[in-house]
């Protein structure tokens, strides 16, 4: 008798990533609510099944955040760090993973494992949180975060980027069009930053379409890979991180597109939509082997959200 | 004579090689890993040998893989702010190889003039910019590295998401357990436009602790936020003359970097809540040398504490920073049972402690003493939901301490992990985890001799 298929559920704002969900699994869904908020230590603990607004709402109350930043606000914090896809202000604040002091998991055997530590700084042992962060539920079901946060910059303004030189700005968008940046701090440095340029309206918008995907390449070789990129699907890049957000009305295009980001050394991940049975990225994932002994050691079965990753 | 020579790191615990070897290139390393598998024998990396826990400690009658003949930059993209290493390129030397494009590497442990960046890979280091900036797993973007089976790995990239498992983030801080890295991408990150740097004297500890704890909780992230008492400020002062206050019982060095409105904003903040606790002097440095000097006398502490007695022994734990007052009471109560001196320099903003015993090791029965306090301190700081370690790892010294923080359950995984990557333990084999780890272990007898 096989064992029986576990996928976790959040909000399921981002539940095609990776993958169609398992056929036939049960499904699981982790603790919603902020248990510890330390202020004064900028660390809050969370369920796994907390929405991002509503840690965000928390959080500035005193005046503080942690920048997940999920396209959603109504994504849970779980699911966030299980698809691993890093907000728009990566540039100034990091990716996904530098935010997680602490996890709590569920085993495939179903036993709660903590890995990592409540501190702001620890190297004590293996860095499993690191592991679960974009790990797509098959290492574990995240029921408990600890975050980093940090002060909420009391200014924050995005404008059209005029070439002007800027101080690590916390995102830079080009959709082929125009080039944006989000400029934080306090006002008096904002103002100095932007003189002369007006704020936009509202932050630029990423593509949609019934077929989205995300391509990560290195960020030297983005101009090159959005040109081959345009006419064929709509798109955004994040300069100086390399990750590169598209959209397509046909799944082909899609596939078409993944194809230009392996010519041009990345890959993508699909985020909704595209070519049926199609559940992978194209191409053999690099350290294949070791993944699956990675994947092997902690879900010996297969039971935890088969398919999701292409191992 | 040489085999000696590598017995040991900067820690206490001493070992034995078989063998040492300088490989040049990465193949020479995979070929070295490969030797030593074929005669069945395990290997160990090993940096500048500065680590403080044991981690480059020769046991099981290991290769030892010296990296430090593998010091060139490799290549600087400025415009992408990324470096790509050698693992034996000194940290500092890769900060001065930049300084010219308005760069630098963030993560600076005091042994930066010393230690290398593959040891800092292995051991996941901080150092005093890391308060704002993290340690070094926020810096590395991919890393090659000969796994324990000798063949080779590309792990991460510069592409900033790669399919699978984080595998660069599981390799960062794992103890040379799961490989040596041979060439390192790491982030550089821009020069600040705008630095302050603040000396805040106190006559407590208790104030300069709470200071600490009130300027996190005012919202306020220094760039670096570190404390002295009074012993350790009057050594360094006797040592290199930093200008610092002789009479105080405490000081902070605070720095605040960023763009000049927030730094300025920053710098009144802190001159306030350090005034709110008693400060009796805070200035700020005038120009970049009376900085500099600052920063001579804290990287200077290890150095200096020669003047107060010739040995000593120096612990790296973390408590949250709400608890900063009530812990540093509890060590120097810890320190005088034992009738020992503990001296403090440390990390301060990010709860990162270094209580530092110092004493005279021909003191009959010292040892035991030192090993007493060190352990009273280390659990007092988890009683309060801290760590066993922030910046220096697990290594030999606090391996069998693991159980204390983690279950049965969490060191099983953490196992399976490290298994994953080298099912027979031959990559640095007795560190990091406890004998017994893996749920069903057998005992094995234990070989080799360390003290």
């Amino acid at each position: 008798m096989t064992a029986t298929a576990v996928t976790p559920v959040g909000a399921r704002t981002q539940w095609e990533v990776g993958g169609p969900a398992p056929a036939d699994a049960i499904e699981v869904r982790a603790p919603a609510g902020i248990e510890r908020y330390e202020p004064a230590d900028m660390t809050v603990t969370a369920g796994a099944g907390t929405s991002f607004a509503t840690l965000d709402a928390a959080l500035a109350e005193h005046g503080q955040e942690c920048p997940l930043d999920p396209r959603s606000p109504a994504a849970t914090i779980g699911g966030v760090l299980a698809c691993g896809l890093s907000g728009l202000r990566r540039l100034r604040h990091g990716p996904l993973r530098d935010h997680v002091l602490e996890v709590r998991f569920r085993t495939a055997g179903g036993r709660v494992v903590k890995g990592g530590g409540p501190t702001v700084k620890n190297v004590t042992g293996y860095d499993l949180p690191r592991l679960l962060v974009g790990s797509l539920g098959t290492l574990g079901v995240i029921e408990e975060v600890t975050l980093r946060c940090r002060p909420r910059p009391p200014c924050a303004r995005w404008l059209v980027a005029d070439g002007r030189a800027l101080y690590r700005p916390a995102a830079h968008l080009w959709d082929g069009a125009r080039e944006c940046v989000l400029v934080e701090g306090v006002a008096v440095d904002v103002d100095a930053q932007t003189r002369g340029v007006a704020a936009l309206e509202s932050p630029p918008e990423l593509p949609e379409g019934p077929h989205r995907g995300r391509i990560s390449v290195a960020p030297a070789r983005v101009r090159e890979l959005a040109a081959a990129l345009n006419g064929m699907v709509r798109w955004c890049a994040e300069l100086g991180i390399g990750t590169v957000h598209v959209a397509a009305d046909d799944a082909g295009e899609l596939t078409r597109a993944r194809d230009i980001a392996h010519a041009h050394g990345g890959w993508m991940l699909r985020e909704h939509g595209g070519a049926p049975g199609d559940d992978g990225f194209g191409r053999p994932m690099p350290n294949i082997a070791l993944l699956r002994r990675i994947k092997h050691a902690f879900d010996p079965d297969g039971r935890l959200n088969p398919g999701r990753i292409p191992l | 004579m040489e085999l000696a020579l590598y017995a040991r790191d900067a820690g206490v615990s001493a070992g034995r090689a078989v063998a040492v070897c300088w490989p040049r290139t990465p193949e020479e390393v995979a070929a070295a890993v490969r030797v030593a598998r074929d005669h069945d024998r395990p290997f160990v990396a090993r940096g500048s040998g500065t680590g403080l826990a044991g981690g480059a400690t020769p046991l099981d009658d290991p290769v030892v893989i010296v990296t430090t003949g593998m010091n060139r930059v490799l290549d600087v993209d400025a415009g992408e702010r990324v470096a790509w290493v050698e693992p034996g390129v000194l940290n500092l030397d890769l900060s001065r190889a930049v300084a010219h494009l308005g760069l630098h590497y963030a993560p600076d442990p005091s042994s930066q003039q010393a230690c290398t960046i593959g040891g800092n890979v292995a051991t996941n280091a901080g150092g005093p910019h890391c308060l704002a900036e993290g340690v070094t797993s926020a810096h590395v973007l991919a890393v090659d590295a000969v796994l324990a089976d000798g063949t080779t790995a590309h792990l991460g990239g510069l592409e900033p998401d790669v399919p699978g498992y984080d595998l660069r983030g599981c390799f960062v801080g794992s103890e040379g357990t799961m490989g040596i890295a041979t060439r390192i991408a790491v982030r550089l990150t821009p020069d600040p436009p705008a630095v302050a740097t603040i000396l805040g004297a106190f006559s407590s500890v208790d104030d300069a602790a709470a200071t600490v704890s009130d300027i996190i909780a005012a919202g306020v992230l220094p760039a670096a936020l570190e404390m002295m008492d009074a012993r350790i400020t009057r050594a360094v002062e006797d040592f290199v003359g930093a200008g610092y206050p002789r009479d105080a019982e405490a000081v902070l060095l605070v720095e605040l970097a960023g763009l000049a409105g927030g730094v300025a904003e920053q710098v009144a903040s802190v001159e306030r809540i350090a005034r709110r606790n008693g400060a009796t002097s805070v200035r700020v440095a005038a120009d970049d040398a009376e900085r500099a000097l600052l920063w001579k006398g804290r990287k200077s502490a290890f150095g200096a504490i020669a003047r107060i007695a010739p040995d000593y022994y120096l612990h790296d734990a973390v408590v949250p920073r709400t608890k900063l007052v009530e812990v540093l009471r509890r060590v120097y109560a810890i320190a005088d049972t034992h009738r020992l001196i503990v001296v403090n320099v440390f990390h301060a903003g990010d709860g990162n402690l270094h209580p530092i015993l110092v004493f005279d090791r021909r003191e009959p029965g010292i040892w035991d003493r030192v090993y007493a306090a060190g352990t009273e301190i280390l659990d007092e700081c988890l009683a309060v939901g801290g760590v066993l370690t922030g910046e220096h790892g697990v290594g030999v010294e606090k391996r069998d301490m693991m159980p204390k923080l983690f279950s049965v359950d969490d060191l099983d995984a953490q196992a399976r992990l490290r298994d994953a990557f080298d099912p027979d333990g031959a990559a640095n084999p007795q560190k990091v985890l406890p004998r017994g780890s893996r749920c069903g272990e057998l005992q094995r007898v234990p070989e080799g001799a360390w003290i």
